[in-house]
């Protein structure tokens, strides 16, 4: 079962959580509102936990004694796999909610399907993902419609952000070879499966927000391949300085 | 030499009702749901738990009490298990149990909704004040201070309270 491909999957799940997460996490003590500071943090706080939880399973596929902490904390820029829609600046507010609405919906989709994993353990942590999910996919949605259904400066922010995100989206779903292994053997899913349905649920929300769907034109692409955006590394600085500078530290 | 009875299922939930959520502690990590089994080994104890949330950072906490108190009983080594199927869910929340939530002022959970995967408005749903008992409320965030709470206020007695999330 364990497959050089399967860890590389579970690496990418986890990547996009961790990544995300921390993005996130750093709203806390600046949200626009507490009621949003608190929300904030502790939707970073479910996606640092499933990050947790599924670097833990790729380190025990992977075999060669790391453990989640090593994989999160140890590892380089270009050794990453998290796709590079989740790396970008937090922006204004506006821009994470735009973000967090596109990855939320892709992930409870990409949760639902995984809960049919043939890996008992990442079926797990799909089905319990999969329940977090749907309440951040409904915070972000909401947030969506208020602000592109608000005032002319709001809307304008959110439609800019969308613009800016758009051509982050196409990464998501390219399958490569290791999508399509691990999902001839069962245990992942084909990424390109979920397209018609995440545009469907996107779509059907933007509508509601009065914003416009961009473009399709130029997609970015290669975070999956360890090709990041400059802004990954700077990141990933402020997050493992702790972990490497006092090396197996505990509190 | 005196051998020790193997203590039975019922025994060692009884010892691991003791332990409290460090986040609520008026309900126990076995009303709760998060201890999903107990049984003696050869070798000691085996105690089987599941996370509510998976960033929930109370587990370790709650994984250090269940230890102590079993040693306080004279029980172990424990060695805890931690599985993720079935997903933790608070219809495992007894009736009991959401009294002795809704005296310490956190309306318990109603009945988990099966929604569409993506719905922008929950059903309505009246969540009744832990204070005054009434139905004239309105929730504020569906984030509260802990993961596996919501953030309301009562409009009768004009007391912000929380609600534990149905999930």
């Amino acid at each position: 079962m364990s497959s050089p491909a399967f860890f590389e999957y579970l690496l990418r799940l986890g990547d996009d959580r961790l990544v995300l997460g921390h993005r996130l996490s750093e709203w806390c003590g600046h949200g626009p509102i507490l009621e949003e500071d608190i929300a904030v943090a502790n939707i970073a706080l479910d996606l640092i936990g499933e990050a947790s939880l599924l670097l833990k399973l790729a380190a025990s596929v992977e075999g060669k004694g790391r453990d989640e902490d090593a994989l999160a904390y140890l590892r380089d820029a270009i050794e990453f796999r998290n796709s590079l829609i989740v790396e970008l600046p937090k922006g204004d507010f506006g821009f994470t909610i735009v973000r967090q609405f596109l990855f939320s919906v892709y992930s409870m989709l990409q949760m639902d399907a995984l809960q049919k994993s043939v890996n008992a353990d990442l079926s797990g942590v799909a089905a319990k993902a999969l329940k977090e999910t749907r309440y951040h996919v409904r915070h972000s949605a909401q947030w969506v419609v208020t602000l592109g259904a608000g005032t002319a400066e709001s809307h304008q922010r959110v439609q800019q952000s969308l613009d800016d995100l758009w051509r982050y989206t196409g990464e998501l779903f390219i399958a490569d070879d290791v999508d399509r292994q691990v999902a001839a053997s069962g245990e992942g899913v084909d990424p390109s499966t979920l397209e018609g349905a995440w545009r469907g649920q996107v779509l059907s929300v933007l509508d509601r927000a009065g914003l416009r769907v961009p473009d399709a034109g130029y997609m970015q692409q290669g975070g999956r391949a360890g090709r990041h955006t400059e802004h990954l590394g700077h990141m990933l600085s402020e997050m493992q300085i702790l972990a490497r500078s006092h090396p197996g530290a505990s509190w | 030499m005196v051998t020790r009875a193997v203590p039975s299922r019922d025994e060692l939930l009884a010892v691991l009702d003791q332990v409290k959520d460090p986040e609520v502690p008026v309900v126990s990590v076995v009303e709760l749901g998060i201890v999903r089994d107990a049984v003696a080994t050869e070798t000691g104890v085996e105690v089987t738990i599941t996370p509510t949330y998976s960033g929930c950072p109370a587990m370790r906490e709650i994984e250090s009490d269940i230890r102590d108190a079993l040693a306080e009983h004279g029980l172990g080594p424990v060695e805890i298990r931690v599985v993720y199927s079935p997903a933790w869910t608070t219809d495992w929340i007894g009736a009991a149990a959401k009294e002795k939530l809704e005296a310490y002022g956190i309306a318990p959970p109603g009945v988990v909704q099966r929604d569409e995967l993506v719905s922008l408005e929950r059903r309505a749903r009246r969540v009744r004040c832990p204070f005054c008992k009434s139905l004239n409320t309105e929730r504020k965030s569906e984030f509260g201070s802990t993961a596996c709470k919501s953030i309301w206020f009562c409009r009768s007695c004009r007391q912000p309270f929380e609600e534990f999330k149905a999930i």
